[in-house]
């Protein structure tokens, strides 16, 4: 318990540099998600392919593996970022894969109905999208938009292995100089679960609010 | 909903923007791949010199080793996570508060954290509380905590989706709860889970590149030691990365495979149901998911 308590100020700045981590991350994955699932609708062939291109291979490699590529194998061709700056990059490129699949799938939840109604009042394609078929798919998309920022708070975890020192890599840490492992990833875990639990209830929360009924 | 819908066909005008948009479009992934070849090129990363690892055989072995190790510890985790999975959900269920209350405490508790603070614990804060175990073992059991908490989530989802007319008829006929889930519930709710099972079993295997920080000999491990062997860093992650595409990109055509094969007009779950009364046939369905998820790829968390 002591060496938790005499330690609160390392686990405070591993968990900043998680949250820091996470924010950065998210929002860069909510561009990439965007651009990406808009590829892989556009009425442009090669575009679709390199959008499912990037997906398909994004999603079926593991993260570390990405991150070892950028922060190990990158260098050797002479581009360069910090630690922190590599592990935005990845996680938010990795992250991205998911988001624009969430995204896509929330345009296609949309019942094909509704988007002829649109069509058939003599709305246009902007008008279409902005005033019918968006609005909704926002609303199917907050879960799992909701599980993915969970699990990217989870996910920033993977830039202990290459030295970044957010949360995991603190405890560790301080388990090396003192080894107390029950205390210190409990206290570890808990940080973790304070940030994702509170996250959990208000995407359920917001999921409720905005629901469609149909 | 197709994208047809949204607009109409277009014109004149709106094909010439269309094949604009496309030249720009593909000119700047072009350009982009075309930077990233003068690159890796400049700096001599396209050397042959730093490719021909991949044709030694000795090389090749180490790290089909590797991959193997893989497969093997993903399998043994999976098959674990996808029982306990099971026993979870069917807790979560059950008519008894007690068990219901745990089965949720133990699921939630695993989701909220990192797979890798949990593979941390076990590598290096059970050894010094003198719990001494094989690496394959710490990696199985950090795996199999947490997927087990996820399988139970896929499971007790597939269940409740069910029209809840199954669960009534099922009780009208004087089942009891137990012989409800196994008979009547539980077989259908894996049938239509197939497909969040093994992509579930794909981030599983993603998920077994963590056992690296132990160090377990997988595939990743084994492809740092190649690229410092090799003097080619790059060109090894690149290798290990083609081949973690390649396994889990098939475990989910294999998973898109089965799922169109259910979908089919002539299969029906009602013609299924008698060979269910034999609880040893519930098994064998969980096990062949399982089969197919050792094959798969893992998603993100």
């Amino acid at each position: 318990m002591n060496v938790v308590l005499d330690n609160l100020d390392v686990f405070g700045s591993g968990l900043w540099t998680t949250l820091k981590l996470t924010a950065l991350s998210f929002l860069l994955a909510l561009g990439v998600g965007v651009v990406v699932a808009t590829a892989r609708v556009c009425p442009a062939a090669p575009l679709r392919a390199a959008g499912l291109a990037y997906v398909e291979t994004v999603r079926n490699t593991p993260p570390l593996v990405l991150l070892f590529l950028f922060v190990y194998g990158l260098p050797k061709t002479g581009v360069r970022y910090s630690l922190f700056v590599s592990a935005v990059l990845v996680l938010g490129g990795y992250t991205g894969a998911f988001v624009a699949e969430a995204l896509r799938s929330g345009i296609n939840a949309v019942p094909i109905g509704q988007a002829e109604a649109a069509r058939s009042l003599g709305l246009t394609f902007t008008k279409t999208l902005r005033y019918v078929v968006l609005p909704q798919a926002f609303r199917t998309v907050v879960p799992p938009l909701g599980a993915l920022l969970s699990a990217l708070v989870r996910n920033t975890s993977l830039a202990a292995p290459i030295g970044l020192l957010e949360l995991t890599a603190r405890a560790g840490q301080l388990n090396t100089s003192d080894p107390n492992p029950i205390w210190i990833y409990l206290a570890a875990a808990v940080a973790y679960m304070v940030v994702t639990l509170p996250l959990g209830a208000v995407t359920r929360l917001v999921e409720r609010r905005v629901a469609v009924a149909r | 909903m197709s994208a047809t819908v949204l607009y109409d066909e277009p014109g004149p005008r709106a094909r010439i923007w269309i094949a604009a948009a496309t030249v720009v479009g593909v000119g700047l992934v072009g350009l982009a791949v075309a930077v990233a070849v003068v690159r890796l090129a400049g700096h001599h990363q396209l050397d042959r010199a730093r490719w021909t690892f991949v044709t030694d055989p000795a090389i090749l072995r180490f790290l089909a080793f590797g991959l193997l190790n893989t497969l093997k510890v993903a399998a043994v985790a999976g098959a674990l996570s996808l029982a306990i999975g099971c026993l979870l959900a069917i807790c979560r269920l059950a008519p008894v508060a007690a068990l219901r209350g745990a089965a949720a405490t133990y699921t939630h508790f695993w989701l909220a954290i990192p797979v890798l603070l949990l593979i941390y614990f076990i590598g290096f804060g059970l050894p010094t509380l003198g719990v001494d175990l094989p690496v394959f073992w710490f990696l199985v059991l950090g795996l199999t905590l947490y997927n087990s908490a996820v399988f139970a989530e896929i499971f007790r989802t597939g269940i409740v989706s069910l029209h809840s007319g199954q669960r009534e008829a099922a009780e009208a006929l004087g089942l009891g709860f137990w012989q409800t889930m196994q008979l009547v519930l539980l077989p259908q709710a894996v049938r239509r889970m197939v497909p969040s099972l093994v992509s579930q079993f794909v981030v599983l295997l993603k998920d077994s590149s963590l056992g690296f920080v132990l160090p377990y000999e997988e595939l990743l491990h084994r492809g740092q030691i190649t690229g410092q062997y090799a003097q080619s860093v790059l060109q090894a992650y690149v290798v290990v990365a083609v081949v973690y595409v390649a396994v889990n990109a098939s475990l989910s055509y294999l998973a898109r495979r089965l799922e169109a094969r259910q979908r089919r007009p002539g299969a029906r779950v009602a013609a299924e149901a008698p060979t269910a009364l034999n609880p040893l046939i519930v098994g064998a369905g969980l096990a062949g998911a399982a089969v197919i998820g050792v094959g798969t790829d893992a998603p993100a968390g």
